[in-house]
């Protein structure tokens, strides 16, 4: 096919020089990343770490090393991403009275794009993935997934999107389209750059991971319980990562179904979503919200695991109302799928149908209560400990039920046309995917830390960062709530109106103290780090935990469990301490594990450059990757020999020395 | 309780390896399903664009229905082959485990070639998938099946190079369970690409 684009070379197809930005704003950044990146790789080799980092981190496949990986991940989109919110809210906060703002259009639509994009899918869903990785097989004693090679190559699919984002920004340009790309102004007539094809590609390569994350994680659940763990005694976090990833395999797919198509349209010069020759835009639009709606589910029910972990645990009580959790959270599994209709009202389907959708999606906020209420009555009457993973808590459940109502609002189809498209819908779901996902994903952090690293986070930068975020959330979304009831619509780079210029400008402050807590949460992890030994936890179980994880050392060894818990309650941990139980402390057996691949980063690699030949239509590159993933793939399925046994003797030395400590820990407390 | 017992009582003291591969067929399910949504919105695609000729053609001035009767029976044929190889399989019969996949992937090689010689004479008639949102929708879907049935056949090739490798081992045994999932997914979409695409677009 020959491509629209003028200057077109088959060999470099649409890469040319002129791919590289000229704005300033973006010179220096690419001078500074390129800086630090070079400064990065170069202390690497001084130190000797490449050999380390590629044998127990990038070829491993053990879920806890590839948790982690998912969280730095996650953690430095989150950086790039709010780089992106300080951009948009200083332009805002300024371009009045004539100003222009510092951002011309060109750039000012790429942030806004870029933005959404990367903290959907490359901070919220490393996030969430990464801590299901994490502690999913611990909470069920298992030693891993079930598909260890598959957990290494979706985690590498998911980098490997993350970096032709990155790409973007210094070679080419970034769609310039809001993060759904809706057409026909993502089709080739209004986008006719690489920007959109940056935004399809690096998003088809992430969902082909996040999809066999999703497969690999409900098998695990499904197929690796310990014995005794019937489904309704699993940990209710499980239970909500068992819901996310059944919605990730059922929706997933159908993101990829509507971008291949936009693709098609682009390239081929389909007719799918075109407005000539039978197409029909809105269709675009109902497919990608049928996967798009799902998607703040599986986002935020992970959270809601999170929370319900740790209530119980700084309650020291048992979750109120198990089974109504583990219902309300299937309930609004199902729900997820019978409300995208709502995102988009305004498209005229008529009273009955918007009437449908209005009603589902205010029946979703009953199961969603139902959570708030069995949180609050496990509070009620517990002991409650306000260490920082309750104080996010408590300001989730303040911050979340606020966004939830502005939900409701939004759900009446009457109000839906005046607030459509409005930044009242823009606070309404920063209220509930930073109330929501953020939060919980910070409360996460600094619970399940010490599990990972075997030391506390610093209290008092955590407290710093927590009274910066949660007023700073406020002072930052509040006037957008207040702007969007008079009318002011999203994605707007300047303003004719003087008279909203102070309520950018104190929202352009809120983001500022949000700046503020990252940078107090950065040096959290910083100090943490540095005085490791002073914060050491040496029990494993630092909080009086009540699920699986707690019950081995921190960090776990390789094979989590050296004997497999049996479970008999809910609340297995909680039930094996209250029983009085001994680990046992000798009869080691060797385990059988699974080795390190190199075929997950290798293969998720030249799907990266296939995806970026792809981009840049350098067709005999994009066919000659393809043939050499399939024949790489190929290759990896000849090695059949894929574990190995951890032997009893090596397994004897790690669990004496556990012994010990815990022996010196009890003595330790009995003096 | 003694501690000793308390203890049995809380860890699976005598604990085997697990099998490898124990949950191979549920994940492969799974997959499967997540494939099969990617032919549901095809199909649903194609439900909402199939009536926008554009002032092209349509089915009825396209689709041959006897040369399609053929390739669906081509499709059929290679799934019953299949499902030999399965019996030989669980028979522990090597050889016919090896022969039957060939007649498969013959049946499947007919089947992409007489797809191929209809997509090429739809777009020598001015009907290829630019023509109008029905032929984006009908190649896409036609072709995304088309493309998988390529991959099939990809991978009974490579098996077949494995089974002359390994033999019948349980690692080879899950793979060609798995591969046996995939190929009859196929016939089944095949069966709703025949019956919603091409017998009702006649009908319409």
């Amino acid at each position: 096919m020959i491509p629209t684009h003028s200057h077109w070379t088959p060999l470099l197809g649409r890469l040319g020089l002129d791919a590289i930005p000229t704005e300033p704003i973006v010179l220096v950044t690419f001078a500074g990343v390129a800086t630090g990146g070079l400064a990065l790789v170069a202390a690497l080799t001084y130190f000797r770490l490449w050999s380390y980092l590629w044998k127990e981190w990038f070829t491993s496949v053990d879920h806890k090393k590839i948790g982690i990986m998912y969280m730095i991940l996650g953690l430095v989109m989150f950086l790039r991403g709010f780089a992106d919110a300080l951009m948009i809210r200083g332009q805002q906060a300024m371009a009045f009275n004539g100003n222009d703002g510092y951002l011309n259009s060109h750039h000012f639509d790429q942030v806004f794009t870029a933005h959404g994009v990367i903290m959907i899918f490359f901070v919220a869903m490393p996030f969430v993935t990464g801590l299901m990785n994490y502690i999913v097989p611990l909470q069920i004693g298992a030693r891993d997934v079930s598909f260890p090679f598959l957990n290494n190559f979706s985690f590498w699919m998911t980098a490997g999107g993350a970096v032709l984002v990155m790409l973007s920004l210094f070679l080419g340009e970034f769609a310039r389209t809001g993060w759904l790309a809706y057409p026909p102004l993502s089709g080739i007539a209004y986008s006719p750059d690489v920007g959109v094809d940056y935004y399809i590609w690096s998003l088809q390569i992430a969902g082909i991971g996040t999809t066999l994350s999703g497969v690999n994680l409900i098998a695990t659940i499904v197929k690796m319980r310990a014995p005794g763990m019937a489904m309704m005694k699993m940990p209710v976090f499980t239970w909500t990562a068992l819901v996310t990833n059944i919605l990730i395999v059922a929706v997933f797919p159908v993101l990829t179904v509507v971008l291949a198509l936009l693709g098609l349209d682009r390239v081929f010069h389909t007719n799918f979503f075109t407005n000539d020759f039978g197409g029909s835009p809105m269709l675009y639009v109902n497919l990608i919200w049928i996967w798009g709606h799902p998607e703040v589910y599986i986002l935020v029910l992970p959270v809601f695991g999170v929370f319900s972990e740790i209530t119980a645990t700084f309650c020291s009580k048992r979750l109120f109302g198990y089974s109504s959790m583990v219902y309300a959270t299937c309930v609004i599994g199902i729900l997820s799928y019978v409300v995208w209709l709502h995102h988009f009202f305004t498209m005229g389907s008529g009273a009955s149908v918007n009437s449908f959708f209005g009603i589902t999606t205010m029946v979703i906020s009953i199961p969603t209560g139902a959570k708030l209420f069995n949180w609050l009555f496990t509070m009620y009457r517990g002991r409650i400990r306000f260490d920082l993973p309750m104080m996010w808590t408590v300001a989730f459940m303040l911050t979340f039920t606020i966004g939830g109502m502005t939900g409701v609002m939004l759900a009446v189809p009457p109000a839906d046309f005046v607030l459509h498209n409005s930044v009242f819908l823009i606070a309404h779901f920063h209220n509930v995917i930073i109330g929501g996902v953020v939060w919980g994903v910070f409360a996460a952090i600094n619970y399940w830390w010490p599990k990972a690293f075997g030391f506390k986070l610093n209290q008092f930068w955590g407290k710093v960062s927590f009274w910066c975020w949660v007023p700073g959330f406020w002072l930052a979304f509040t006037p957008l709530y207040a702007l969007g009831l008079m009318g002011v619509t999203r994605r707007t780079r300047v303003f004719d109106d003087p008279t909203l210029q102070p309520w950018y400008i104190a929202a352009g402050l809120g983001s500022l103290l949000i700046a503020a807590g990252i940078g107090a949460m950065l040096l959290q992890f910083g100090i943490s780090i540095w005085k490791r030994e002073e914060y050491k936890d040496e029990s494993g179980d630092p909080w009086g935990g009540r699920t699986l994880e707690w019950a081995t050392s921190s960090p776990p060894p390789e094979y989590n469990f050296a004997f497999t818990p049996k479970i008999h309650e809910i609340d297995a941990w909680a039930d094996m301490k209250a029983a009085g139980v001994q680990r046992p402390t000798d009869g080691f057996r060797a385990i059988l594990m699974p080795r390190n691949t190199w075929a997950g980063i290798v293969l998720a690699g030249m799907a990266t450059v296939c995806g970026f030949a792809l981009i840049w239509q350098v067709w005999w590159l994009a066919v000659l990757m393809l043939v050499t993933v399939v024949g790489t793939a190929i290759f990896h399925t000849f090695n059949y020999d894929r574990s190995f046994h951890i032997p009893a003797e090596h397994i004897a030395e790690v669990e004496a020395a556990r012994t010990a400590q815990l022996a010196a820990l009890n003595k330790g407390a009995a003096a | 309780m003694s501690t000793a017992e308390l203890t049995g009582r809380y860890y699976d003291l005598h604990e085997h390896d697990h099998p490898e591969g124990a949950s191979t067929a549920l994940g492969f399910w799974l997959y499967l399903m997540s494939d099969c949504l990617i032919f549901a919105m095809l199909f649903a695609t194609f439900a909402v664009l199939g009536g926008n000729y554009a002032a092209g053609p349509g089915p009825k001035d396209l689709f041959d229905l006897p040369l399609v009767a053929v390739n669906t029976s081509m499709l059929l044929f290679s799934s019953i082959t299949y499902g030999f190889a399965m019996i030989a399989m669980q028979n522990g019969k090597l050889r016919q485990t090896q022969a039957w996949p060939i007649v498969t992937g013959l049946f499947g090689l007919a089947f992409l070639g007489i797809e191929l010689t209809e997509f090429r004479h739809l777009i020598e008639e001015g009907a290829g998938p630019q023509r109008s949102a029905f032929l984006s929708a009908f190649f896409t879907l036609v072709g995304t099946h088309g493309c998988h049935v390529t991959f099939g056949i990809i991978w009974l090739t490579t098996l077949l190079v494995q089974l002359g490798k390994h033999g019948l081992t349980a690692a080879n045994q899950r793979r060609l369970m798995c591969l046996s999932l995939f190929w009859h997914f196929l016939d089944v979409v095949w069966i709703g690409v025949f019956t919603f695409v091409y017998l009702m677009g006649v009908l319409r």
